[in-house]
């Protein structure tokens, strides 16, 4: 079919966000041949320009304003406008991400173009792309696609498969000058509550704790068990409102939405709204004292006890067999 | 101060999903607020309860919206307009129909929720701010206002920025926002008289062609059920192992 495809790729703690890398591996994928471009923001956005030429672009786009080193939706909104007009896609794709799902919309808006939120598929069927997105916090699925025109998609982060990177290719470098007009909303003030962990819409493996874990030095034994794992450590909203963890790691449907390889859920009951944010993980599994909790009707393996027994025990357990290898 | 709330109903996030024929299936369902608007309309009416002003709720949908309508009014809006949903809509759709409405009203504030929890989008309220030429700022878990001037605190996935903004802009609520009230009987009484102006596409002097959705659904169905888990036994010191096991060499994440 050949398609012109453009992804908004983001740079977060210096490197690229794993979520733009995975949008270039849809990006090759829906070109079917056709060239690939990415735009990229921010003083140190050059230096990742070979990055991403080994994932799949052919062309990036640097717009390296320094205004864009913090996100605004006016002066990213302005960038991506100017990215598009550059290279004049048939499709955009960005991470749904708390920037992505911010200008996307503003963009479409701006442009009168279509958009598809937080995807977690992308095919090819007869020709036509085919986007597969979570419904009624995540308990259903819909397909769409689009009737015509510029297609503009926000992929949710872990959830579509990142090519091998391929150390030789290389792609043209463009600078993209792009004169930011005046920023209405002013960023005034930044708490970084996530720097130096991990990102948890990223995580491999997440080790999360509920009100089961009873306190904020409760948390120490899963960290435990995250440091063996090389995991990120996630909490239920039942933990945050309890001040046994931050708010920044609350999981579920008014907190982050997960998609890791291994989600280990400790002292979590399993409500609703929790399973909104991560039921899509791969494997799934539970310690809980409470035989009944919900949570063991959507685990793959689950542990009835004490998570201050079970944990430890699972440390070692775990900690034994990698180091046998 | 001319406060206007994008507000839509949803399911209850607690029912049961059922799909009929590809499509989600909707007689019996409790529906209410979408719980982020909610934030929306406390915030609306807390802003109006110490300036002054008034607090319109904009609304796309069916006559079955207006159950949620007459729950916000009862909270303290004062007036609501629905604006019937298009059957071939989508978020380019539906913005341009409030977008409409909205048209010769004149607003200082605009506030939604981040997102609707059926669809979890989050376009529509970024769309019309957009389509009004004004700021917006998503997903804020604070607002005060000084004079023409506010400052938010916004839910940047977990850091919190804090952010100024001229009147007239949007913002979207996130949870944390405020906790909204539950209606009380005069407010409720008092709701069944307040105005409500109903509304089309066709009223509005839109055309069809122009704002037909951009995108389709194909299908929608349940995911596939997943198959009973493994809930272990033996002592706890077993399971610990047997799980270690399992996780490299079955389930292969470790």
């Amino acid at each position: 079919m050949n398609r012109k495809v453009l992804v908004i790729s983001e740079i977060r703690g210096g490197a690229l966000r794993n979520v733009s890398l995975e949008a270039l591996s849809a990006a090759r994928l829906v070109a079917e041949g056709g060239e690939v471009a990415t735009v990229v923001f921010g003083s140190t956005a050059a230096q990742q320009a070979a990055v991403l030429a080994q994932h799949g672009a052919d062309r990036v786009y640097v717009a390296s304003n320094p205004q864009f080193d913090q996100y605004t939706a006016d002066a990213y909104a302005q960038g991506i406008h100017a990215a598009i007009e550059a290279f004049g896609p048939d499709v955009i794709f960005a991470g749904h991400t708390g920037i992505g799902k911010d200008v996307a919309p503003r963009v479409a808006g701006r442009l009168g173009l279509g958009l598809v939120s937080d995807v977690t598929a992308i095919a090819l069927e007869d020709g036509e792309i085919i986007f597969t997105r979570p419904i009624y916090a995540g308990k259903a699925f819909q397909t769409k696609k689009f009737r015509g025109g510029t297609v503009f998609a926000t992929i949710r982060p872990n959830n579509i498969a990142t090519l091998q990177p391929d150390a030789s290719r290389e792609a043209v470098v463009t600078e993209l000058a792009v004169e930011v007009r005046e920023l209405r909303a002013v960023v005034k003030d930044v708490v970084r509550k996530t720097a130096g962990k991990i990102d948890l819409t990223e995580a491999k493996i997440i080790v999360s704790g509920g009100r089961g874990v009873k306190s904020a030095d409760g948390f120490q034994v899963l960290q435990a068990l995250a440091d063996v794992l090389g995991a990120a450590i996630g909490a239920s909203r039942g933990a945050c409102d309890a001040g046994y963890a931050d708010y920044s790691l609350q999981i579920g449907q008014t907190g982050k939405v997960v998609t890791p390889e291994l989600y280990i859920a400790c002292g979590i009951s399993g409500a609703i709204q929790h399973l909104a944010g991560m039921s899509n993980s791969r494997v799934i599994v539970a310690i809980n004292k409470d035989p009944e909790a919900p949570i063991f009707q959507v685990c793959d393996y689950g542990i009835v006890g004490d998570l201050f027994e079970v944990v430890p025990l699972l440390t070692s357990a775990i900690r034994e067999l990698l180091n046998e290898k | 101060m001319q406060i206007i709330v994008l507000m839509k109903q949803t399911f209850d996030t607690e029912e049961k999903v059922v799909i009929e024929g590809g499509a989600i299936r909707e007689d019996g369902v409790n529906f209410i607020i979408n719980p982020y608007d909610e934030y929306a309309v406390e915030e609306a009416i807390k802003i109006k309860e110490q300036t002054g002003g008034e607090v319109t709720i904009v609304t796309v949908g069916s006559s079955r919206s207006e159950s949620a309508i007459r729950t916000a009014l009862a909270m303290g809006a004062d007036q609501a307009i629905l604006i019937e949903q298009e059957a071939d809509a989508d978020e380019y759709t539906i913005a341009q129909l409030i977008v409409a409405a909205l048209k010769d009203k004149p607003f200082d504030l605009i506030l939604g929720g981040n997102m609707a929890v059926d669809s979890g989008a989050g376009q529509v309220a970024i769309r019309v701010a957009e389509a009004l030429g004004i700021a917006h700022v998503g997903s804020i878990t604070k607002l005060t206002l000084s004079g023409r001037t506010a400052t938010v605190e916004r839910d940047a996935e977990g850091d919190v920025e804090t952010i100024e903004v001229a009147l007239p802009f949007l913002a979207t609520a996130q949870q944390g926002l405020n906790e909204p009230r539950y209606p009380s009987l005069p407010g409720i009484m008092k709701a069944k008289k307040k105005p409500l102006e109903v509304t089309s596409a066709a009223n509005l002097g839109l055309d069809a062609d122009a704002i037909r959705a951009r995108t389709v659904v194909l299908n929608q169905y349940l995911p596939a059920k997943k198959t009973a888990g493994k809930v272990l036994s033996g002592n706890l010191a077993e399971q610990a192992q047997t799980l270690a096991q399992l996780l490299r060499q079955e389930a292969n994440v470790i």
